[in-house]
């Protein structure tokens, strides 16, 4: 386990060099610096102080001075400073961490259960009429826009019934707490979870469809139907289990386009996580928030795709970590 | 001469017909063949429907459709006419679709080959440096290349194919990696033929197959991350764009949906078409694979 470990890292370090190096090259392709951000915020100053505050800044340093410099403070979290927010990068990032997870891990709960059993349903019935109906809506979900999805959802659901709210983490002013608070919140989540999960819903149906007509062909199963096992007790206990594994596989890929599809619907859904974030440091020219984003999504993505490991080792017992 | 001794051969059928065939029998794949050709004839037809400029004003702003001959589809809160935007913006979304397909393919084919064929530390830097591009979530590094770059169509296209070329990367490395070893790469090496020649006159056209069957999701996948590029205001406004059509329609969401819901089921409909395309081109191309 512990050898595991030390391997993935080993493995992983060269690729978070270069996300590194990306972003830095990111920063330096991008129109004025931090001094041109800073002597900006002031209202402009004469050429003398802007070549010190150049000095102080490492700005005059050559370019790979400048990229070790960049990588140390990386490495430590510091992602500089946002002249927009007047704070460190990484504390504004922190700070809009939550909602985002929040979406996230819901999402991908919602899309991975409900497509898998979906996908079962479908399977076990496989070219009925059940079938077909649900084949065609994962096709038709799947070519649907997640922004799109979400105002129609809006339109029916908070215009048309009033049911849920239109936008927001909670709502304000909000006098709640304890479990009013926890519930009026997952109220604020119900859309936005709905429009980020039902293009995945619909993708892990299809995946779990095939890999469950695929298992149910083997000769374990046919053994298990011999000894009486049938019904809804073959499908969850001898099938289901080997065929999620596909759909695992899929999640660790789809995690990082999971977290680019939050961005847009997080600013359909006014919800104050990182992809908001995103989307003003993009309006505003916020640059190290930008490149702080990319680098602290990236790490997200590999942390969740070692847990996915894990837990298809779990699920796999031929699968040795070593 | 007996008639058991006579051979009759027929002409064996052309490899295209017999894809065709293959091709033909799934309903879904002719069906999204029929709704391309639906958003191909908007696109040609574009210039008839509205020679000047499909955002000047038209009409009245906010006509609900089906209501005035002039503005079949109604108009926008600025009275733009809607059926003039969605066939524009079908060129634009067609035009960004193929172009951006084209530059990520081409990237995909390029570090797919060259890492496959060598192998050995050149494999090793290159998977490395994909892995990096696949690890940032792309809608992100997309967001940071706008802003870099500016987001005039011309660079929205060149960011989007930046953003979406592992996936034929790694699909090329694959083909490569089981062609390379094969007889005729052997035979060719043995007539003198360079490494460029190996690999882009006898390999690659036997690795292209489902690197072109995959270039219909990339297309799909292009059109959609246009569409919320340009939802977001983040698009060329010069140019008609269902994305921005609705990101527009949004203040006006609660009294004239029809704003919105006309340009998303344009684009639901365009990427519909190139997704079921790509199933039956697969299907078509790779006939032993068990139908899902």
């Amino acid at each position: 386990m512990l050898n595991y470990l030390l391997k993935r890292i080993v493995q992983v370090v060269p690729v978070v060099l270069i996300i590194m190096i990306g972003t830095f090259l990111l920063l330096k392709l991008a129109p004025g610096d931090t001094v041109d951000a800073l002597v900006g915020d002031m209202g402009g100053a004469d050429p003398q102080v802007i070549a010190r505050l150049r000095a102080e800044y490492g700005l005059d340093q050559p370019v790979w001075v400048q990229l070790l410099v960049y990588m140390k403070k990386l490495v430590q979290f510091d992602f500089g400073w946002s002249f927009v927010h007047e704070q460190p990068v990484a504390t504004v990032l922190m700070s809009r961490l939550g909602p985002t997870l929040l979406l996230m891990l819901s999402s991908l709960f919602f899309a991975v259960s409900i497509g898998s059993v979906l996908g079962m349903i479908a399977a076990r019935k496989a070219y009925s009429l059940t079938d077909n109906v649900i084949s065609t809506l994962g096709l038709i979900f799947y070519a649907t826009p997640s922004f799109f999805l979400g105002l129609m959802m809006i339109v029916l659901f908070s215009v048309k019934l009033g049911w849920l709210p239109v936008g927001g983490i909670q709502t304000i002013p909000s006098f709640y707490s304890g479990w009013d608070y926890v519930i009026d919140v997952a109220e604020h989540l119900i859309l936005p979870t709905a429009s980020l999960s039902l293009i995945y819903l619909a993708l892990y149906m299809r995946l779990m469809r095939t890999s469950v007509l695929e298992v149910a062909d083997l000769d374990y199963v046919r053994t298990a139907r011999a000894k009486g096992a049938g019904g809804a007790r073959l499908m969850i206990h001898h099938i289901a289990r080997n065929a999620l594994l596909p759909v695992i596989t899929l999640l660790g890929v789809q995690f990082s386009t999971i977290l680019g599809g939050s961005v847009v619907i997080e600013t359909v859904f006014a919800l104050p996580g990182l992809g908001q974030l995103a989307y003003q440091a993009v309006i505003q020219r916020d640059m190290n928030v930008l490149m702080g984003l990319v680098f602290l999504s990236s790490v997200l993505v590999i942390v969740v795709n070692f847990l996915i490991d894990l837990i298809y080792a779990s699920l796999d017992s031929r699968i040795e970590l070593s | 001469m007996s008639l058991i001794e006579a051979k009759i051969e027929a002409a064996p059928p052309s490899a295209w017909s017999e894809l065709w065939r293959r091709y033909r029998r799934n309903r879904a794949a002719v069906l999204g063949l029929v709704l391309l050709g639906l958003v191909l004839a908007m696109a040609a037809t574009a210039g008839l429907v509205e020679p000047e400029d499909p955002l000047r004003r038209a009409g009245e702003p906010l006509i609900p459709p089906f209501t005035s001959w002039a503005t079949p589809l109604g108009t926008d809160q600025l009275g733009r006419d809607i059926l003039a935007g969605i066939f524009h913006g079908a060129r634009t979304s067609l035009l960004i679709g193929i172009v951006s397909t084209v530059i990520a393919v081409s990237i995909g084919i390029l570090v797919g080959s060259v890492s496959g064929y060598f192998g050995g530390w050149i494999d090793d830097t290159l998977m490395r440096i994909t892995e990096a591009f696949q690890t940032i979530p792309n809608f992100v590094l997309l967001l940071a290349l706008v802003a870099i770059m500016g987001s005039s169509l011309q660079n929205m296209i060149i960011a989007i194919g930046i953003v979406s070329w592992t996936a034929p990367a790694r699909l090329v490395r694959a083909e490569f990696l089981s062609l390379r070893g094969r007889e005729f790469v052997e035979a060719a090496r043995n007539l003198g033929v360079g490494d460029a020649g190996i690999i882009f006159r006898e390999i690659l056209p036997n690795a292209l197959p489902p690197v072109i069957v995959f270039a219909s999701v990339i297309m799909a996948i292009s059109i959609l991350l246009e569409s919320a590029l340009a939802f977001l205001g983040l698009g060329d406004p010069n140019y008609a764009s269902w994305g921005n059509m609705i990101g527009m329609g949004r203040s006006v969401l609660r009294t004239d949906f029809y704003c919105v819901a006309i340009p998303g089921i344009a684009i639901i409909v365009t990427v519909l078409a190139f997704s079921l395309i790509g199933e039956g081109l697969n299907e078509a191309v790779n006939p032993r694979q068990k139908k899902s």
